[in-house]
């Protein structure tokens, strides 16, 4: 498995050369428990941000999803956090995914995070309150639910953007 | 204490979501017979089976895309009759709208004429996925 392999990110495997779909190109495969671990440290952190009524938490969080949507979900300190103390508690078969679902969460947080500190910056309380509760469900879902914001919002969002 | 409110609001709406999402998600359900179209050769880019068709629509930033297409080669893997098509849904936006696609995977149950008669949206059970094969009889 190739976790820390850039090169990896532009090489293209046939992965799956049977039943006629198409070629794809191959990424670097991850532990999928990892950004769902993130995504439990986000709830904490956003709600900190409500009940606080504080941008600081926020901000630390907006810094966390600029750096997993920018180099990847496995390169955050949530993702740090993981490897170094809960992976190795962790038992049986090790699930992976593509890192590009992930980070395509930590791209939609990313944007709630900076809407929500545009609208803290600017006195805006419906702003803030109403971005920083988006991302905080979205991360909670992830987190309880295992939902996969990527499959629910890409194709609806390219259907409404792309010719 | 009222700070809290909004945290326990928004948690209580995303669960309500996440319970529906979890219920639905991966069901195989049989398509209103009102809007069969008939999808061919040329629609699709690829033979249909002879028995059945599994359409599939992928996307890039989707985990069960994955495990549903590992899932269906491995369900028809000897069933020689029943096609496996994986269409990537965002390079074929025209086809998506058509068929009312909203998310991945989406996989539609062709017959052998073409028609749709079920569809499932997330990665379906393995029993499940069998069934509705067994159900589109030749």
């Amino acid at each position: 498995m190739t976790f820390d392999n850039p090169i990896a990110l532009t090489s293209t495997k046939n992965e799956n050369p049977s039943s006629g779909s198409k070629v794809e190109k191959s990424y670097p495969l991850i532990d999928a428990r990892g950004p769902r671990f993130g995504a439990l440290i986000t709830v904490i952190m956003l709600s900190l941000t409500l009940v606080l009524d504080s941008a600081l938490p926020l901000l630390l969080q907006g810094i966390v999803f600029m750096i997993g949507a920018t180099f990847g979900p496995q390169r955050t300190p949530y993702a740090f956090i993981f490897k170094r103390f809960v992976k190795p508690r962790l038992r049986g078969d090790v699930p992976t995914e593509d890192v590009r679902p992930p980070q395509f969460a930590q791209a939609v947080g990313l944007v709630f995070a900076i809407f929500a500190l545009l609208g803290f910056a600017s006195g805006s309380d419906p702003l803030f309150l109403i971005a920083t509760s988006m991302a905080l469900a979205a991360a909670f879902l992830n987190a309880a639910f295992n939902y996969c914001l990527g499959c629910e919002m890409y194709l609806l969002l390219t259907r409404a953007f792309k010719r | 204490m009222e700070r809290l409110l909004p945290v326990v609001i928004v948690l209580a709406l995303a669960s309500a979501y996440g319970l529906w999402y979890r219920s639905s998600r991966g069901k195989v359900k049989s398509s209103a017979r009102a809007k069969l179209i008939a999808l061919d050769r040329k629609t699709l880019g690829s033979e249909l089976g002879e028995r059945a068709t599994l359409v599939q629509f992928s996307s890039a930033f989707c985990t069960p895309c994955r495990m549903t297409r590992t899932l269906i080669t491995d369900v028809i893997t000897d069933m020689p009759d029943v096609r496996h098509i994986d269409i990537d849904a965002e390079s074929h936006l025209d086809l998506v709208r058509r068929l009312d696609i909203r998310s991945t995977p989406t996989t539609l149950f062709l017959d052998s004429s073409g028609i749709e008669r079920g569809r499932a949206i997330g990665a379906p059970k393995r029993n499940e996925l069998i069934e509705a094969i067994t159900a589109l009889k030749a």
